[in-house]
């Protein structure tokens, strides 16, 4: 779907916050980038989104910029207007007509578990449903791509886990390329099949690592050895020395290249 | 039942200290023409009762023409000013400067350049420049403190100026400008009372007048009830102005909702 090519960008304070960052995400991927706070992660984000201009490299798209939906990590909702009102949003900017807008955003409240909470006011929901009505909005307006920035990251334990197996359901029932930004190794591991790493402040990445395919995961996937062993491997790659990533290669691993006599596919 | 109480506290209080007014000036014998008692007040208020409503009314009128210009061209100022830096650094300054003058001082100038045959105009146009500025501050910092990422949320859904303007920023700057509008609407009533006396008698017709008026008949009486119509108005204005923030905010935002322990 796009292709990242030696993007850099320095803040005007002068600090570097990316030096060549490259990396390929096919259509239909669930990607997580992971590393270290303040390593450059929200900002390539932005980037790849539009909403920064890098200073060098760039996003090339393989079939023209998709519509694009964007999850912050604060849920970032019109305090003044109501769930269905903020769900609207992209189609009002857009100048969907308010009828066919208003059944779309009933739609995305729905299928993020918001049905009956059209016209609560944010100040009247959780942290969790703020967040699913940021989903409702990313989603109403139907994106190909879908970029979520450390969107769970401020929740409890239990409303994140929740909202981890609707963010998957999701992704499967629209046929979504994901890019989602965590530093939560766990979080990257249970959602994604491809995990980048990026090396401290300005930005690479480091390895590249492919973990089993969801389809190939099985039911109780978060108390499993094989969640355990994802996990190491990501954190193996995110604590390694940047011997690799001094050298500007990236690290290629996966489950299956560590253990060839395991029984799990990648 | 605490409603009750929060309402007669203050007004058993007001009836007190007036009683109390009432029985110093009969005691002590106080002439009127120093301090007449509130039914003395109450008394010149009945015998000049539609003089005086024709003069606030007056006042009313000029004031609010003013705060609603000066209303206009701060928020129409402010919109300028957040679409352009330039605009912003060239012209802010000359809005502090506005207000750092003593409006008394540019009053004189005012009235004879607008003409004391347009009396009102020149007294709403005194008053809309001593409303405009809070107004203006208010209004350029709510429209700067529109959510960032609401900001690029707009931007990455390709929204036009005008929609993010009227969809994020103008809502975002509401409950600051409100505010704003409150100091504003009190402030345009004092600068009306201080552009009324400066015009003199004779060609204003509001409470201001009837003050200066009865202080040179010595009609003290006469004065404090045109005091106590200029506090009303006040009132008035502000309690209008709070009707409208709690309609606009009684929803969304913080300082409109009861909070609840």
């Amino acid at each position: 779907m796009l292709a990242v090519t030696s993007l850099s960008k320095r803040f005007p304070n002068g600090v570097a916050a990316l030096a060549e960052l490259s990396f390929v995400l096919n259509a239909g991927d669930f990607v997580s980038l992971l590393g270290p706070s303040g390593c450059g992660k929200s900002t390539a984000l932005r980037l790849v989104a539009g909403l920064l201009a890098p200073d060098s490299g760039g996003v090339r798209w393989e079939t023209g910029k998709p519509d694009i939906g964007f999850v912050f990590q604060e849920p970032t909702l019109m305090p003044w207007a109501d769930a269905l009102a903020n769900a609207r949003l992209p189609l009002d900017l857009k100048r969907v007509p308010r009828a066919t807008s208003d059944t779309a955003a009933r739609a995305a409240l729905a299928r993020v578990g918001l049905t009956g909470f059209e016209n609560a006011m944010p100040r009247e929901l959780s942290g969790g449903m703020k967040m699913r009505v940021s989903i409702a909005r990313a989603l109403a307006a139907k994106p190909k791509l879908l970029l979520l920035d450390e969107p769970f990251a401020a929740l409890d334990e239990i409303t994140r886990s929740q909202l981890n197996d609707d963010l998957l359901r999701l992704w499967r029932e629209d046929d979504l390329t994901v890019l989602f930004v965590t530093h939560s190794v766990a979080e990257s591991c249970y959602l994604s099949e491809r995990v980048l790493v990026m090396t401290p402040r300005p930005g690479r990445i480091k390895a590249d690592i492919a973990l089993p395919k969801q389809s190939n995961r099985a039911p109780g996937f978060r108390l499993s050895p094989q969640f355990l062993d994802c996990q190491r491997l990501v954190a193996d790659a995110l604590s390694s020395p940047a011997r690799e990533a001094l050298a500007g290669e990236v690290a290629v691993a996966s489950l299956a290249m560590r253990r060839p006599e395991g029984a799990i596919k990648p | 039942m605490k409603r009750a109480l929060d309402i007669a506290i203050p007004v058993l209080l007001a009836l007190a200290l007036l009683a109390l007014w009432e029985a110093m000036v009969r005691l002590r014998e106080i002439p009127p023409y120093v301090l007449p008692a509130p039914s003395a007040i109450a008394a010149a208020l009945c015998a000049n009762g539609s003089s005086l409503a024709a003069a606030m009314a007056s006042t009313l009128l000029i004031t609010v023409k003013g705060f609603l210009g000066a209303l206009f061209a701060a928020v129409l100022l402010a919109i300028l000013f957040s679409q352009s830096r330039l605009a912003e650094k060239a012209l802010y300054p000359y809005a502090v400067i506005l207000q750092v003058t003593p409006v008394v001082a540019i009053a004189p100038l005012i009235l004879i350049w607008v003409g004391f045959e347009r009396i009102d105009i020149a007294l709403a146009l005194i008053a809309g420049i001593i409303a405009f500025f809070p107004i203006l501050a208010s209004a350029v910092q709510g429209l700067k403190s529109a959510d960032f990422n609401l900001l690029d949320l707009a931007r990455l859904y390709g929204a036009t100026k005008l929609q993010t303007l009227w969809r994020i920023q103008l809502p975002a700057a509401l409950p600051g400008l409100l505010t704003g509008m409150k100091t504003g609407a009190v402030i345009a009533l004092i600068g009306e009372v201080t552009a009324e006396f400066a015009a003199g008698s004779g060609t204003a017709s509001g409470l201001a007048w009837r003050i200066a008026e009865a202080g040179n008949r010595l009609e003290i009486a006469t004065l404090f009830a045109a005091v106590a119509l200029l506090c009303a108005t006040g009132v008035l204005l502000f309690a209008l102005l709070s009707l409208l923030e709690w309609a606009l905010l009684r929803r969304w935002h913080e300082s409109a909702i009861a909070h609840q322990l």
